[in-house]
């Protein structure tokens, strides 16, 4: 597998060097020739300066046989089009973008990027799941279905407690996956009965989430 | 006609007092205030302050009701990622972008935007220039 990485910043140095740790070939290319100099020096001849927006630069690095081609300077706009020529001139089939401003992640996927980064939102989700006894966290989006993976802390108030699975009335398009009950985690079948304090790992579209927050979290006089 | 413009350099601002002289409704954008000096005195069009990569900030230029949307900052990135907002988000009618590299105008060119590219212009006008004094046969 042939990866390019687009971008020496602190983001584009970690990546280059975990790929290559991993036995990927990898190739970098970032414009400051002072860090290019200094890479050299630690990566070799895998390091080469030059503005990866440009078609000479992607076709000098190997653009035409690269397997994935990832973005990750301190600029929108320059990854948006990184990966733009990658795929319109090179036909590289995987483009992996870094959004700085969270704002711009549905443009980027709207106009044919095929994954995003969000650094904002991941630091953002990974801070709030370390925030003890929120009743609703959404744990992970995937983005091309639509779906959300959320954990839910059951309300003693829910109309759900004391309730056997098969007997809920959950918002379509939602599965109960797993509950932690007590330190222990059980895989529900349609006979399990939901306890106050049972937190639910749901498989669930996106749009549901709001509605699945009000059934079980919420105190009942809400 | 409603007219976004991002950028206000020297070609921006040219284009903003035309249109505005030839009464059409002109809203220009540019990230930093002092562009705005190159409009004359009196300019009626709208003065957005902040970068036009910003849905909020294009928006506020009114972009909903752009007819038309022109992108020419200095920056060909820039103008690629403003165009393609007014083109595939707020689905502008007409969407005109300079972009200077002309690999990178033929790409967008293809995918449908109205790319200006100035290097291929300016330096296809040179060549005919020459070439028009070399079959004059004006040699010295």
């Amino acid at each position: 597998m042939y990866i390019i990485v687009v971008g020496g910043g602190k983001v584009g140095y970690y990546l280059t060097k975990t790929l290559v740790n991993e036995g990927y070939e990898v190739f970098l290319i970032e414009k400051n020739p002072v860090k290019v100099q200094l890479y050299r020096d630690r990566f070799g001849a895998i390091v080469m300066q030059g503005d990866g927006a440009e078609v000479a630069t992607l076709a000098a690095a190997g653009a035409g046989r690269a397997d994935v081609v990832i973005a990750v300077t301190g600029d929108d706009e320059d990854n948006l089009v990184i990966c733009q020529v990658a795929r319109e001139r090179f036909g590289v089939r995987r483009t992996i973008a870094r959004v700085n401003n969270p704002k711009n992640e549905e443009l980027f996927r709207r106009l044919g990027i095929d994954v995003t980064v969000s650094q904002t939102n991941v630091i953002l989700s990974l801070i709030e799941q370390q925030i003890p006894e929120r009743p609703f966290v959404h744990l992970l989006a995937l983005r091309h279905a639509d779906l959300a993976i959320v954990e839910a802390k059951v309300a003693p108030e829910s109309p759900v407690v004391h309730q056997p699975i098969w007997q809920l009335s959950l918002p379509p398009e939602s599965i109960i996956t797993a509950i932690l009950r007590r330190g222990e985690v059980i895989i529900p079948s349609g006979q399990t009965v939901i306890e106050p304090g049972d937190e639910l790992i749901i498989v669930t579209k996106q749009q549901r989430e709001a509605e699945l927050r009000e059934l079980l979290c919420a105190p009942a006089t809400a | 006609m409603k007219i976004v413009i991002v950028g206000c350099g020297r070609v921006g601002a040219k284009l903003a007092t035309d249109f505005a002289d030839e009464g059409h409704q002109v809203s220009v954008v540019d990230l930093r205030q002092t562009a705005f000096r190159r409009l004359p005195p009196g300019f009626r069009g709208q003065l957005v302050l902040g970068t036009g990569i910003d849905e909020d900030v294009l928006r506020n230029a009114g972009i909903q009701q752009a007819d038309v949307f022109i992108a020419v900052t200095e920056n060909d990135n820039t103008n690629i990622m403003a165009a393609q907002i007014a083109q595939v988000i707020y689905q502008v009618p007409k969407v005109i972008l300079r972009i200077y590299d002309p690999e990178r105008a033929e790409i967008y060119r293809e995918l449908g935007l109205t790319v200006i590219c100035p290097t291929r212009t300016v330096s296809e006008m040179i060549e005919q220039a020459v070439r028009d004094h070399v079959a004059s046969g004006e040699t010295r």
